[in-house]
């Protein structure tokens, strides 16, 4: 069947998916968005976080189908969507994250991901870089405290982690840590122990706190 | 494999109708693990979520109709007042996640012993509403479940919503399992005190081959609050009246030994919560009485 | 490049500031990659053309395979391949770590639940499973092998018959893999002074690793006849000495990249899509991708061996350990995997980090019809720690005596003997570990409460699911401590290979480091370029991804990657700055007596006198060269243990961390809420504070889940495994982990590169052993197995 559906502000169709398929699948294996991960696909560890119509999902439970002419934001859009939030909150000219536009995360579109985005991180000589990471990728806020904290091993949660953690951020902006652990409490990490996941959602939050 | 979207309830229902083996989906915590670990092919996947209808509720004099696909997250938030038993009951489902989708309706749908609604379902009250194109009934929640994983459904038939009682007086509910959080249940339990017909109402989830209610137990506390007259008096609960109705509830259980725990822990564990539940909404009776009554 | 697979992040580059060396918590280079979910993780990789590789697993654990009939599956659309043993191009039909007993795909016979028995390359991963439920097997079961009454029974059906490997020689029986037994001193005589006799047997439950990245891998045929093959692994130069002969291609058509790696925790160890990837490439001519799902990893990888363990210890009246006894048995499942080792680390630690002259130590690992077992984080030392610290208090309060203080009286310092004779020539801080876990002030009682509101759930037993208000909760504190060798042991020949580039780029002088080290999350890509930038005195630094162009850096494993590999990235900087000072004295030698005669460094791009004194910049003394060199590294050599008696120089460095578990027990529901997990720990030097918390954090975190949680269950009656699901096989979530304070001391080893100390291992140990102690304290009951279960805090378990 075909699914047309928007990812990061960008309309996206699929053409022979399969009717099994999840919404997973078709984000990683026909868009070329592969950042929601495949980590446990029976809605038990929350790597597959996305957002859609605004709600944090998992989405290997949605069935592609049921994604037709929705919204979906996923790890690749966090910075975008970010940023929209802002300046809507600004009061800004802006249509929100649905009509938003998204120029380089939207995925390809079609099968797989392309090669030269797969590669669009490579070191770029020239490339002024002030921090110890930056490649010159804008992060949204909750992405930079992640780094900052130390919130990252293998990263393989990490895009569930930040696309809960910034919704949660969203409409409770300064989590006690209680707050913060139910809200994260979907989303399983092996490798840190969460105690700097906790850091990093703090960090966050009062950044955001302080304006920044 | 064919994906049916229906754009309305009346659409749903054809589609059952033409198709009674098709596997309807909505929150998909349940389907979609089927399929994405080759558990379940059915011949057609019946997805519900363009009937906007099912993801809404409406609070009435004595009871809510909550739709089927109303997520665990708006009852957790929006009707703990009138249901604080189910509302509960979804706080303890999985994750942040999963609430966000599911909804009564695929709890119902799969009538697994495990699933988190049930015993707050039995314990406040409730009447399925199910429709086929054939017409429309209403489903006692206590007659609903027919079998491990079996309900009362006909299979051109589909959960339209779940009437359930308003709540006047305290609820509580619990869940047993060995993680603090996303976990599914060992063993549940539910209470409903029911001041206005002066009863209690009691379920059971995962310590018998359906949720069960426990009957004896309920039976027993029925009498003994009316004999001492403490409905009326606000007074304290005899410690030998909650022990009872704590072996009682246990009695009611019917469990097996399984991965997830031994048919002993689950009998001890639902008496644990029996009494403990008792403690807690008789409290708070006797605080809201004492307090009326003061007033 | 349409050609070009997606592969792992290329030439990950660290820059700008004149700092960030070592000592300094500079951030992940992969860290913006890995937040915008650009990072590409072996499951991510994509290519035009591709096939899905699915496999076929043994629905049984013990059977004959009497036929197997592919032709239905083979004739389904969109099916490209199904290929069983007999389709396997060479003679080398099996391979293993150490012993080559595992089967690339069943032959004749499945000895374990999942075991690989056809494979299908086909369109679509639905198209390959549907293909698959075509496929007929006719088993013949055999009658099962699961524990060692069992296995030792005679006429005990042999897991492998005809057994000629190393260990083969040595062993009572056929159906145990190794056996390694150490003997000092005298026990007997020694058990005789003792004033109390304190003994106990232990079960200690099989543990999944539970990494979230499951198995996947990328084989792309190439044109020259060999394979191209991106995968996560922990050891890419033991994958493809493993796979290159099954294939029967030369190391050097089997060309493999690291892809990104979702954890590993020893999981990643042996084989497991790698070389099925690679027939099914090679037989299609496409490059074929394969993912194992959730349930399919719980049978792609080995487990932690469950372990039955029976102790003895006595003690003087003063407090004072006479003598120990034990016996070991890990059952290692169908195939040898890491067994061995795994069984001399357990004999060789079995005494943990205490001074005891006169021991009798017995471990071995069997050979079962339970999955296969093997590398885990801690191995053996794991399993040990849980018992003899369960010991410690046993014998404390036989004493009437602190436990704490029991340990200190009894614990290591630099200059014991080992058991095996070996002495610890390095800090070994057990007393100060305990002592400053110890000092820390206790979390507050009763947390869930606040003064007029309702108990906050989430900080009780049960969490969200509102089993107690308080009702039944009672608080309990438990100690810990471990010891973990580093590295590999018992005389193996361990290295790691490190290539420096260092060159002028854009007027700037820049370091290539480049090494064939799996970087599975630990952070070791972060402390090369630190060691890159403090060595060469560069603040540019560039990691080529890990390949196999670049020598072997041995496994990520054993705590050993910044001490092996960042040992061998700091030696070849020390040869590669040697080669610039060199080029810096021809070139301006003459222009200051100090290129003769002081100590020359680099620094801030700049070669520096020990006082100072800048002499050159590194752009003028590199010009348009580049000085470019691969070297190895090795440690100290270690010996193999005697066969009979244990003795020998068997590890190269051993690590120690300290626990204090603080929890709150619903005594009524046996359930669990874990409030604070202290930790002390000795790390030698730390090279990058941040992730040597986080790795100790994580660390701890896993031994709390295998103490209240963690436990794939293994029927005993069919030897399937009954959880092979993250439903039921459960992980710590947020809300079950407390806070995790960390108290690292730095001392120095001397022996190791910056005196740095291996430290992913040591916080696993002695966490679980610390929870269960607590938990103890707070019940009272005697609790001899972990995971501990509700049902058997309450009394409510089954038999057994």
């Amino acid at each position: 069947m075909r699914v047309n559906f928007t990812v990061n502000g960008r309309r996206q169709e699929a053409d022979d998916v399969w009717e099994g398929e999840s919404l997973l699948y078709v984000l990683r294996e026909r868009m070329g968005l592969p950042g929601s991960k495949n980590a446990c696909e029976q809605g038990e560890c929350g790597s597959c976080t996305v957002r859609l119509d605004g709600v944090p999902v998992c989405s290997c439970l949605v069935a592609a189908g049921q994604a037709e002419g929705r919204d979906v934001v996923t790890v690749e859009g966090l910075a975008d969507y970010a940023v929209e939030r802002e300046l809507a909150a600004a009061g800004a000219p802006d249509d929100g994250p649905e009509g938003g536009v998204a120029p380089d995360r939207g995925g390809n579109g079609h099968h797989g991901t392309p090669l030269d985005a797969a590669k669009r991180w490579q070191a770029r000589p020239g490339l002024p870089s002030d921090s110890l990471t930056g490649e010159g990728m804008p992060l949204s806020p909750v992405q930079q405290a992640f780094i900052d904290a130390g919130a990252v091993q293998c990263g393989f949660c990490t895009p569930g982690l930040l696309v809960a953690a910034d919704e949660m951020l969203e409409h409770n902006p300064s989590p006690t840590d209680a707050d913060i652990r139910e809200a994260l409490s979907g989303n399983l990490c092996r490798c840190t122990g969460y105690e700097k996941i906790l850091d990093a959602v703090r960090l966050a939050a009062a950044r955001q706190g302080e304006g920044n | 494999m064919d994906f049916l979207r229906p754009a309305s309830w009346e659409e749903a229902l054809a589609a059952k109708a033409a198709h009674p083996a098709a596997v309807p989906i909505a929150g998909g915590t349940d389907v979609m693990v089927e399929i994405n670990f080759d558990h379940r092919r059915p011949e057609h996947l019946l997805d519900l979520n363009r009937v906007g209808e099912l993801s809404e509720w409406e609070v009435g004099d004595e009871t809510v109709r909550l739709g089927a696909s109303v997520p665990y997250s708006r009852v957790m938030d929006s009707l703990r007042a009138e249901l604080p038993g189910l509302a509960l009951a979804s706080h303890t489902v999985a994750s942040p996640q999963i609430r966000n989708r599911g909804g009564v309706g695929g709890n119902l749908g799969t009538a697994s012993p495990a699933g988190d609604a049930h015993p707050a379902l039995l314990a406040a009250g409730a009447e399925v509403e199910a429709e086929s194109v054939r017409g429309s009934r209403r489903i006692p929640i206590d007659a609903f479940y027919t079998g491990v994983k079996r309900n009362a459904l006909e299979p051109d038939e589909l959960i339209r919503a779940v009437h359930v009682k308003k709540a006047t007086g305290p609820q509580q509910y619990s869940k047993v399992g060995t993680r603090n959080a996303m976990v599914i249940a060992v063993c549940a339990f539910g209470l409903a005190l029911h001041p206005e017909s002066r009863t209690v109402r009691t379920g059971i989830g995962s310590a018998a081959p359906t949720p069960v209610r426990a009957q004896a137990a309920e039976e027993f506390l029925n009498a003994a609050l009316e004999e001492a007259g403490l409905w009326d008096s606000g007074a304290p609960l005899p410690p030998s009246v909650a022990a009872r109705f704590a072996e009682l509830a246990s009695g009611a259980c019917n469990p097996i030994d399984d991965v997830r725990g031994t048919a002993k822990y689950r009998r001890h564990a639902i008496g644990v919560l029996a009494r403990r539940q008792l403690g807690w909404t008789w409290e708070q009776y006797r605080g809201a009485h004492n307090l009326e009554g003061a007033a | 490049m349409p050609q070009q697979p997606r592969v792992t992040p290329t030439e990950l580059r660290q820059g700008a500031g004149t700092k960030g060396g070592i000592g300094e918590s500079t951030l992940r280079p992969d860290g913006t990659l890995k937040v915008t979910g650009e990072f590409a993780y072996a499951s991510d990789m994509w290519h035009e053309d591709m096939l899905w590789g699915h496999t076929l697993r043994s629905t049984v654990a013990h059977a004959e395979i009497r036929s197997i009939d592919t032709s239905e599956a083979l004739a389904t659309p969109g099916v490209y391949a199904v290929l069983t043993y007999d389709d396997l191009p060479t003679g080398v039909t099996h391979y293993g770590l150490e012993v080559q007993d595992t089967p690339v795909l069943a032959h004749g016979r499945v000895r374990h639940h999942g075991e690989p028995v056809a494979l299908i390359a086909a369109d679509h991963p639905e198209t390959a499973r549907r293909a698959a439920a075509k496929i007929r097997v006719d088993y013949a079961e055999l009658p099962l092998v699961t524990d060692e009454a069992s296995a030792t029974a005679p006429g005990a059906p042999l897991l492998h018959e005809g057994r000629d490997d190393h260990h083969s020689g040595h062993v009572p029986h056929p159906n145990i893999l190794h056996r390694q037994p150490i003997v000092r001193g005298d026990a007997a005589a020694a058990a005789a002074r003792a004033d109390v006799i304190v003994s106990g047997e232990y079960y200690f439950g099989m543990q999944d690793q539970a990494f979230l990245g499951p198995e996947s891998g990328l084989a792309v045929p190439a044109e020259d006849g060999g394979v191209d093959l991106y995968v996560a692994t922990q050891w890419l130069h033991s994958d493809l000495r493993q796979i290159a002969p099954v294939l029967g291609l030369p190391p050097e058509k089997v060309r493999m990249t690291l892809s990104g790696v979702g954890g590993a925790f020893g999981g990643r160890e042996d084989l497991s899509m790698q070389i099925h990837g690679c027939l099914l490439a090679l037989r299609t001519g496409k490059p074929v991708k394969i993912v194992y799902n959730r349930f399919e990893s719980f049978f792609g990888h080995v487990h932690r061996h469950p372990a039955r363990l029976w102790y003895e210890h006595g003690a003087t009246r003063d407090g004072k350990l006479t003598h120990m006894r034990c016996r070991i048995v890990l059952d290692g499942g169908a195939y040898a995997s890491a067994s061995p080792a795994v069984v001399g680390n357990a004999a060789s630690l079995s005494v943990g980090p205490y001074v005891v002259d006169d021991v009798d130590i017995e471990a071995l690992a069997l050979y079962t019809n339970n999955p296969p077992c093997g590398a885990m984080r801690g191995f053996g030392a794991v399993q040990a720690c849980f018992a003899y610290e369960a010991q410690m208090d046993k014998v404390a309060k036989a004493l009437d005596m602190d436990p704490v203080e029991f340990r200190q009286r009894n614990a290591m310092s630099q200059g014991t003997i080992m058991p095996t004779g070996q002495s610890v020539d390095s800090p070994a801080p057990v007393a100060e570990l305990l002592r400053r876990v110890k000092a820390r002030p206790m979390p507050p009682e009763q947390q869930w409460t606040t003064a007029g509101q309702a108990p906050d759930v989430r900080a009780l037993p049960g969490g969200l699911s509102n089993t107690t208000h308080g009702e039944g909760v009672v608080r309990g504190v438990g100690y810990a401590v471990g010891i973990k060798n580093v590295g590999f042991s018992e005389g193996f020949d361990d290295y790691s290979t490190a290539r420096v580039r260092i060159e002028v780029i854009g007027g700037e002088p820049v370091a290539v480091v480049h090494t064939a080290m799996a970087e599975v999350g630990q952070g070791g890509i972060t402390v090369h370029a630190q060691i890159a930038r403090t060595e060469l005195g560069v603040s540019q630094v560039t990691i080529i991804p890990a390949d196999t162009r670049v020598g072997s850096a041995g496994s990520t494993s054993a705590s050993r990657q910044t001490y092996m590999t960042g040992g061998a990235v700091k030696n070849t900087c020390e040869h590669v700055r040697e080669r610039v000072l060199e080029m810096g004295r021809r070139r301006f030698g003459s222009y200051h007596p100090a290129w003769a005669t002081a100590e020359l460094l680099l620094e801030g791009g700049k070669v520096v006198t020990d006082g100072g004194e800048v002499l050159a910049d590194l752009v003028d003394v590199l010009g348009d060269e580049a000085v470019d060199m691969e070297l190895e590294f090795r440690h100290r050599p270690t010996e193999p243990f005697d066969l009979r008696t244990g003795q020998g120089f068997g590890h190269v460095q051993y690590s120690f961390a300290a626990h204090r578990a603080v929890v709150e027990v619903d005594t009524e529901l046996g359930l669990v809420k874990v409030v604070e997990l202290a930790v002390a720990q000795d790390v030698g030097k730390a090279l990058n504070p941040l992730s040597v918390i986080g790795q100790i954090q994580g660390g701890t975190t896993q031994g709390l889940g295998v103490a209240v949680m963690e436990e794939i269950i293994v029927d005993p009656k069919t030897a399937r495994v009954r959880n092979p699901s993250f439903t039921d096989y459960l992980i710590p979530t947020i809300l079950d982990t407390p806070t995790i304070p960390v108290d690292v001391l730095e001392l120095a080893d001397d022996h190791a590169p910056y005196g740095l100390r291996g430290i992913g291992e040591a916080p696993t140990l002695s966490s679980t052993p610390a929870v269960l102690a607590a938990i103890r304290q707070a019940t009272g009951l005697a609790l001899n197995r972990a995971p501990v279960r509700p049902e058997h805090l309450t009394g409510t378990g089954p038999a057994a």
